[in-house]
């Protein structure tokens, strides 16, 4: 499944980042790495972007980006 | 001997705090060459050999953001004597990712881990010998807030700086040559992930915390009910506190931005009365006597107006930036953005521009991507700032006196919004071929700024307006008023004999024969004639300065007789009211009074009679409105704009297209207008 399909607070770790380019080192950078746990805490208001738990921190991101991110509960 | 020591950190780690408390007010804002970031400098307040440069706030030094490639060129380079990587503490794992690329350079470099506070409250432990030996680095706790623990980090700088200690080197760091970027953001984040570990004690776990602060503002900030009307409410005591009249609704309580603004008004107009008299006892010839005061005074009191605006915006701006709110702001408005080609952090600067474009150009520095940040600036230009609005409402009682005034005002509104709407798309389309940019934000942690750095924003803001924008206020506006007051007369001395003076009326001024020759173009428009057009010019010193213009060319509609009329009816407190001295009527302050408070808030629904001759009809009137919507903004916006966008070639494109806009909006106006009605 895809990080995009994670529901406000379920768990789920990482598999793969199926990005390219420039927005795939952006996610390494800021800690969203194979094997790493997240959890997504909630959806904006309007319905997107989402809003995830990262190495202790909270991140952003918008659904079309967490819908290439696979992910395993 | 002097040295340079560069200061790196994640964005929203305090670096600019501890940047601000080691330099205090010896610092410099210039620019790095060829892009539009902020390259700030500045020489330690104790020592001042030790120069500190403000790296530009970054996650990683991976080359693809321009933010990361000056960073990473300054350190590869130019090789500081030292670099002071700042951690917040909270997400040491994700901070330590950009300090492990920093070390692996091999450049004497210092951690300091700030949010000790916070840190403390979450009742985690760091072991900094621990952290110290496994980088060979020095790393002191910070609290920059307080300002505890800088001079312990500014010896630290000094002692790494004397012994030439450089960062052990450490196997992950021989990675980067031989594996891919995938694989090598994971070591690195593994490796990071294992020191955590070994050098953190955390008494409650993950998830186990009880909810914090943050989680609490936000279940209302981001709630998916709540979150709206939460941002209307902070956004209209935001616009309030600049701009209201009526602060907190209470009648005549004018807000600290008005109040200040009324205070820089009035000390500036008794300045212009001290010069004036002294230049009137000086016997000044005329000319130079409306230089100085009409073209020189008047450019700079333009200036100096939009001063305290600026100053309370920003206040209030860069506390809600601080304090982490902008970002959710971007989080909630971010998918309707989207769908325009912009994102959620262009909502505050346009929002901003029914305020004032002038603060709300400057506040485009805060969006992250190049495209969003020219998008934005040149869709400020469109928005119905508070100068534009005597101007609809001068027009709307004039020409819509037996109509719906609310729905045309409303409807020049709506026009602002769907004209951006369908620019930023076609831009969009045309510049970008649909590339859209990135949205992934980090939502920090709620925190309460400092006074001394929402302060120095402040103050920053106010001083770059005046250095960057000045200028061009002041020299246009003088250019302005040179076409204004001089014609050929002037020069070969028939004025001279004619007036007594070589200025020439307005209408016959330069503006008015380059009026006569332009005004043909907005034949399609309605308003093809010379004193609509004129009013456009000057409208450019400040918007409401078309209501202005149009008085002075329109004269023989306000008459003495015509003035004496008008206000016969009015009683003595009306008058008083208007300001008239002691409630009399006096005939030589009645064109001032009926300019700046009749015609003004369209009180007048008759006024000016002959305006009708040259825009004859409504649809007209509604072309001249909306290309004074969104025709180039004020000079002040237009030197805003050369601040923000850098180059004269992109700011002239984009009045340009401000320009293209405004026509082609007026003729479909006009011309539509002409098929319905």
């Amino acid at each position: 499944m895809t990080l995009g399909e994670l529901r406000p607070g379920e768990k789920a770790k990482v598999v793969s980042i199926g990005t390219t380019g420039a927005m795939r080192q952006r996610i390494l950078d800021m800690g969203v790495t194979p094997n790493v746990e997240v959890q997504l805490i909630k959806i904006a208001p309007l319905g997107d972007p989402v809003e995830i738990t990262v190495r202790g921190y909270q991140l952003s991101l918008r659904k079309s980006e967490a819908a290439l991110i696979q992910v395993r509960k | 001997m002097s040295y340079t020591i560069a200061l790196a950190g994640n964005p929203n780690s305090g670096k600019t705090t501890v940047f601000n408390t080691l330099t205090g007010s010896r610092q410099h804002v210039g620019n790095w060459p060829g892009v539009t970031v902020d390259k700030k400098e500045g020489v330690y307040r104790k020592n001042k050999d030790m120069k500190i440069l403000d790296l530009p706030g970054t996650y990683s030094l991976s080359p693809y953001s321009a933010e990361e490639v000056i960073a990473r060129d300054f350190i590869v380079n130019e090789s500081p004597d030292c670099v002071i990587d700042i951690l917040d503490g909270t997400s040491l794992e994700r901070n330590l990712y950009l300090a492990l690329q920093i070390m692996e350079t091999g450049i004497p470099t210092v951690l300091g881990i700030n949010m000790m506070d916070e840190v403390a409250l979450r009742k985690d432990v760091i072991d900094f010998k621990r952290l110290e030996a496994e980088f060979g680095v020095a790393v002191v706790p910070l609290e920059a807030r307080t300002g505890k623990g800088i001079d312990v980090l500014m010896d630290a700088v000094s002692r790494t700086i004397e012994e030439k200690r450089v960062p052990k080197r450490l196997p992950v760091y021989e990675l980067s040559k031989k594996v891919d970027e995938d694989t090598l953001a994971d070591k690195r984040y593994s490796f990071i992930t294992e020191i955590v570990e070994a050098s953190v004690r955390r008494e409650i776990k993950d998830g186990e915390q009880k909810q914090s602060r943050t989680d609490t503002i936000d279940k209302v900030l981001t709630h998916k009910i709540w979150a709206l009307p939460a941002f209307a409410l902070i956004m209209y005591l935001m616009f309030a506190a600049t701009f209201s009249e009526n602060f907190l609704f209470i009648p005549g309580l004018p807000s600290p931005g008005i109040a200040l603004a009324t205070l820089v008004e009035n000390l500036w107009a008794l300045f212009t009365e001290v010069i004036s008299s002294a230049l009137l006892s000086a016997g000044a010839a005329t000319w130079a006597y409306s230089l100085v005061i009409f073209g020189i005074m008047e450019g700079l009191g333009a200036v100096l107006g939009f001063l305290p605006l600026i100053l309370v915006l920003y206040i209030l701006m860069s506390f809600l930036e601080d304090s982490g709110y902008m970002a959710r702001v971007a989080f909630v408005m971010d998918r309707l953005f989207r769908k325009f080609g912009l994102s959620g952090r262009s909502f505050i600067p346009l929002l901003m521009g029914f305020g004032c474009s002038v603060p709300a150009i400057m506040a485009t520095r805060t969006l992250d991507s190049e495209k969003d940040r020219k998008i934005t600036t040149l869709l400020c230009g469109f928005m119905p700032c508070g100068a534009k609005l005597p101007i609809f409402i001068m027009f709307v009682s004039t020409f819509f006196s037996d109509g719906n005034k609310t729905l045309v005002l409303f409807f020049t509104y709506m026009l602002s919004l769907v004209v951006s709407i369908v620019v930023s798309l076609i831009i969009n389309r045309v510049a970008y071929k649909g590339e859209t940019s990135n949205f992934l934000m980090e939502l920090p942690q709620y925190r309460l700024p400092t006074l001394t750095s929402v302060g120095i924003h402040g103050y920053e803001k106010v001083k770059g307006f005046i250095q960057k924008a000045g200028t061009i206020i002041l020299a246009a506006t003088i250019l302005i008023w040179t076409l204004s007051n001089f014609n050929i007369a002037s020069f070969n001395g028939q004025n001279q004999q004619e007036y007594g003076t070589p200025l020439a009326p307005i209408e016959s001024s330069f503006l008015a024969s380059t009026g006569k020759v332009i005004a043909p173009i907005f034949k399609p428009a309605g308003f093809g004639e010379w004193r609509p057009t004129v009013g456009v010019a000057t409208g450019w010193i400040a918007k409401e300065m078309v209501v202005v213009t149009l008085a002075q060319l329109y004269a023989d509609d306000i008459s003495d007789e015509y003035l004496t009329g008008y206000f016969a009816d009015a009683t003595e407190d009306e008058l008083s009211e208007l300001g008239f001295e002691e409630g009399l009527y006096d005939s030589e302050a009645a064109r001032d009074i009926y300019t700046d408070e009749v015609l003004m808030t369209g009180s007048d629904a008759k006024a000016l009679p002959t305006l009708k001759d040259d825009i004859k009809t409504k649809q007209a009137a509604l072309a001249y409105m909306a290309f004074n919507l969104l025709c180039m903004p004020c000079f002040a916006a237009v030197g805003a704009m050369k601040r923000e966008l850098k180059t004269w070639r992109v700011t002239l494109g984009q009045v340009g297209i401000q320009m293209l806009t405004a026509y082609i909006v007026a003729v479909f106006i006009n011309v539509v207008g002409n098929l319905l009605f």
